[in-house]
């Protein structure tokens, strides 16, 4: 007998929207940084921190907007990630107010710069126009697959943002990777947006072209090899992340865009031999640059044995000393405002913003942080499942692989796992440009989800309804 | 597209894995090691995050606690007349480590000493702030004044010791340090540490406990015990056997003596003039084995003297030829010997044979003054008879009285005691060592001070250089310091 049932007198069920579970979750992911907040007060002066209630209304402020924005323009949305957004992001302010108030940090800097200004107001600041561009984000974007239509402007735009830091006058080198541009007193890391520009760009092209890629080949050792012609793509790609990381001296993004490159690859073609092909790929790359380029040569040197050169190079000096505050905090952690992190000197609050958690938070802590990038990692892989369109599911792969990527680069890089490269841990470190985009990231995410997740529209009635019978064997 | 996708979800979850595994690799398995590394400043942090507790020589703290600002530590020590104490107390210096006491007893110092877990914990109820606990030394101020203002300027050590207990009551080393110069971790403090590291007259070193010297003629004191003990002379007014010259065992070298009269000299005459001859001869007769068990009896070749700053082993060597144990019994050849082990050698004598273990250490206390430990004076071990003290002793007291230690007499008192004039140097060519070795009598018979000094050197001409006219004057500033105390 036929299995064929017709589907078309059955209504669409709703999916339970969840708005209520994340109202719920959000309230935790303010009141935990409210506490913090509080616990580093308590832990520095012996009193709570000033401004403390006006900050905590202020943030669940921020944080209902987005709940409201998400609850009216992306009512399916899954309801884990802009809590656990929320959550790192209310944490990072936290920490980095807290490495405002070591006297070293703010001695260092009067000597590098004559004078010191905190971070953690800046942070607030953008943490709420991040906010606003996340919002931005989900009233504009009705429905992610109008990107395609920007997949060669993208890749355009990818390519300007880039560039732009090796402009000169335009580009800031600061401390040796040149990453930065300032425009009008604002640094911005054009990087962090090319991220997500990028992302569209591959996911456009790919899934136009993924059947060519994945179809013309030949067989070779178990392997499908792909055309000669059909390389181009994953060769560029790959030169110009050798470019990027010769001429802007940035390992980090350069291995993102890589490693994003070849996720997706992997994913639209389902060939395993993209992986073998793209991972032999930056082996490759990864030894010449190695042998070749010295700032990178250094910071392998300080992953392989950071006490060997400990007092002779200042990058093993940053990796002993980062290594030293994990292995300080032990497995409870010397409690919120209680470590020495602020040890590793200049880039403590941003680049190496994860080795304070280590410190003040122990095992315990930095386990619960990773579980939590987990979690939105496991989100953003499980909403590509869910997209029902291809354009969706690999921008929701790519986007989500990047961030797993990011976070094992530079939680990696501080704890010695990886040499270190130097990018910022989403939402922890400080920086307008990180906390921005990866707000932008997870409004994206969201927005995929929606669609994925909201119900078919109720089909339209049948005329043949009437007529037709289903005959069941009794 | 969705198994791939599971794949990259799998990998995805496989790199949170490989960073979960790392942070449990670093923060569990290698805490320990990473927390205490030597380039790990927090150790150092923690040391001077409170105030450290006091070293206290007799009621009074010679040590202190400054805030210092705008560094990474909190406290920094001070020391009151650091210069004077310093070989007692060592250093503790936020950028430079610590040394001797401040680094031994560091654990009660900071207050992180198991033994002090009860005070921090009540502490940590009251909310009172962690404190350290204090070191009560045995030292005498008087004492130790008085041996540091003797030797003023001169390259030197005293070591004064409480023959009837060991209790150390002098260690005096000069040239000396103020810990307070670079206690901190300032430029200054780096610029005053870099002087005194690299001084030639070595302020840093404790000469008291960390130098060797040959001990010259005080080590004669050691080779007496000896022939006393094994027998080979019995009465020491009875005529040895020397001949004039005295030709060393096995060569055709004849010992040089300065002293006029030495032939058949009886051991009680040869120690008031200082024979050299006699006492290669007795130390010959000895035997090189004997003289080796005698000489570590007193604590040579002991390199876990523990007072409880560790002194270098003193030396009396265990394979020398015959001839090199005959120079060695007059404390020539490759003898040596530290101040310390000089003062316990004269506070042995002078305790009738019994020599109790050195101690710098009295008690030590929690911050609120409760008693941790007390030390308990112990017997370390029996080098003479009573009886073969007593000879010692008279034979010392005769040098004072009308031997080459005159310049040690106290009115009233005995006194015995021994010079020194050690040369060194290839073919004697350095100035020679000054030494004076000498304990006091009190009426009971009982001695209550055992003193060792040595004057490395000095401006007076070689000549002039003897243990009689350099040293004595100090150990006898030292005796009559503690002597006075006892009325």
């Amino acid at each position: 007998m036929s299995v064929v049932t017709n589907t078309t007198t059955i209504g669409a069920i709703e999916l339970p929207s969840r708005r209520n579970t994340e109202l719920l979750l959000l309230a935790f992911a303010v009141v935990i940084p409210i506490f913090a907040y509080a616990n580093v007060g308590l832990a520095i002066d012996g009193k709570l921190p000033p401004g403390m209630f006006v900050y905590g209304l202020g943030y669940a402020a921020l944080a209902g907007v987005a709940h409201l924005v998400v609850r009216r323009y992306a009512k399916y949305a899954d309801p884990l990630l802009l809590p656990l957004a929320t959550l790192l992001n209310g944490l990072g302010v936290v920490l980095i107010w807290r490495l405002d108030q070591s006297e070293r940090l703010q001695n260092l800097a009067k000597r590098s710069y004559g004078s010191f200004s905190p971070s953690a107001p800046n942070q607030m600041i953008y943490t709420a126009l991040a906010i606003a561009l996340f919002a931005g984000v989900l009233l504009l974007l009705k429905d992610h697959r109008v990107l395609q239509r920007f997949t060669y402007i993208s890749m355009a735009g990818s390519l300007v943002l880039l560039i732009l830091p090796v402009i000169p006058g335009l580009g800031a080198d600061v401390f040796g990777a040149k990453i930065w541009i300032s425009v009008g007193g604002f640094s911005i890391q054009p990087g962090e947006f090319a991220k997500i520009v990028i992302a569209v760009f591959f996911a456009g092209y790919l899934m136009v072209k993924r059947d060519a890629l994945a179809l013309a080949s030949r067989r070779f050792m178990g392997l499908y090899l792909p055309r000669g012609r059909d390389l181009g793509p994953i060769l560029m790609i790959w030169a110009m992340s050798l470019l990027v990381l010769i001429f802007e001296n940035d390992l980090g993004t350069s291995l993102l865009f890589f490693g994003m490159f070849v996720i997706m690859l992997y994913v639209a073609t389902e060939r395993t031999s993209w992986i073998v092909i793209g991972l032999l790929m930056s082996i490759g790359g990864a030894v010449v640059v190695g042998a070749t380029a010295s700032h990178v040569k250094a910071r392998v040197n300080a992953w392989l044995d950071p006490f060997g050169c400990y007092s002779t190079s200042g990058a093993c000096e940053q990796v002993g000393q980062s290594i030293m505050s994990f292995g300080s905090g032990g497995v409870l952690g010397a409690g919120w405002g209680q470590g020495n992190s602020d040890l590793i000197g200049f880039a403590a609050n941003s680049d190496f913003i994860f080795s304070t958690v280590g410190e003040e938070l122990g095992l315990t802590g930095v386990m619960a942080f990773l579980l939590l990038y987990g979690l939105i990692i496991e989100r953003g892989v499980r909403t590509a499942l869910a997209a029902r369109d291809p354009f969706g599911k690999l921008f929701a792969v790519g986007l989500s692989g990047a961030f797993a990527i990011q976070i094992f680069v530079v939680a990696g890089g501080v704890m010695g796992l990886i040499p270190l490269t130097g990018m910022t841990m989403p939402f922890l470190a400080s920086g307008g440009s990180s906390v921005l985009a990866n707000w932008a990231l997870i409004g994206i995410l969201i927005r995929i989800s929606d669609t994925a997740r909201r119900p078919a529209p109720a089909p339209a009635p049948s005329p043949d309804s009437e007529m037709t019978q289903v005959v069941r064997p009794s | 597209m969705n198994k791939p996708l599971r794949r990259i979800s799998l990998f995805c979850g496989l790199l949170v894995l490989a960073l979960l595994i790392r942070t449990n690799w670093l923060q569990y398995v290698q805490a320990e090691e990473l927390s205490t590394r030597k380039e790990n400043r927090r150790v150092q942090i923690a040391q001077y995050a409170t105030e450290r507790g006091n070293i206290i020589v007799k009621g009074n703290p010679i040590t202190g606690s400054a805030v210092t600002n705008g560094s990474d530590y909190k406290f920094k020590r001070t020391y009151t007349e650091g210069q004077l104490w310093a070989p007692v107390t060592g250093y503790a210096s936020q950028a430079f480590g610590s040394t001797q006491l401040e680094s031994l007893e560091d654990g009660i110092l900071t207050g992180n000493d198991d033994r002090l877990f009860f005070d921090r914990t009540i502490g940590m109820f009251t909310g009172e702030k962690k404190q350290g606990g204090n070191v009560i030394t045995t030292l005498n101020p008087d004492a130790q004044r008085a041996a540091f203002e003797k030797l003023g300027n001169r390259k030197g050590a005293v070591a004064a010791i409480d023959p009837r207990t060991g209790a150390i009551l002098a260690l005096v080393s000069t040239p000396s340090y103020d810990p307070s110069r670079f206690a901190g971790n300032s430029k200054d403090d780096e610029k005053a540490w870099v002087e005194l590291k690299d001084s030639e007259d070595k302020n840093l070193v404790n000469r008291a406990l960390r130098e060797t010297y040959p001990p010259g003629s005080t080590f004669k004191v050691v080779t007496a015990a000896a022939a006393l003990e094994h027998k080979v002379v019995d009465d020491i007014n009875a005529p040895t056997d020397t001949p004039e010259p005295y030709i060393l065992p096995g060569t055709k070298t004849p010992m040089v003596n300065h002293a006029t009269g030495c032939e058949k000299a009886s051991l009680n005459k040869a120690l008031e003039v200082s024979c050299n001859s006699v006492f290669a001869n007795m130390g010959d007769k000895v035997t090189r084995d004997k003289m080796v068990e005698t000489a570590e009896k007193f604590g040579f070749n002991n390199d876990k003297i523990d007072v409880p700053v560790r002194a270098f082993a003193s030396v009396y060597d265990k394979k020398m030829s015959r001839d090199g144990n005959a120079q060695s019994s007059i404390g020539q050849f490759n003898t040596a010997a530290t101040p310390l082990q000089m003062a316990m050698v004269t506070a042995a004598i002078a305790n009738d044979g019994k020599l109790m273990k050195p101690y710098m250490v009295d008690q030590l206390t929690a911050p609120n003054l409760d008693l941790v430990e007390k030390h308990e004076p112990q017997e370390m071990s029996r080098p003479l008879s009573a009886a073969n003290a007593q000879k010692v002793q008279q034979m010392m007291v005769n040098v004072v009285e009308t031997g080459t230690g005159g310049n040690a007499k106290i009115k009233n008192t005995v006194v015995g005691g021994k010079t020194g004039t050690a040369q060194h140097g290839e073919g004697n060519k350095k100035r020679p060592y000054a030494w004076f070795i000498s304990y006091a009598e009190l009426p009971d018979g009982s001695s209550p001070v055992a003193v060792a000094v040595v004057i490395e050197d000095s401006e007076a001409s070689r000549e002039d250089i003897s243990g009689g006219g350099l040293a004595a004057p100090v150990a006898k500033a030292v005796m009559q310091a503690v002597l006075g105390g006892k009325g």
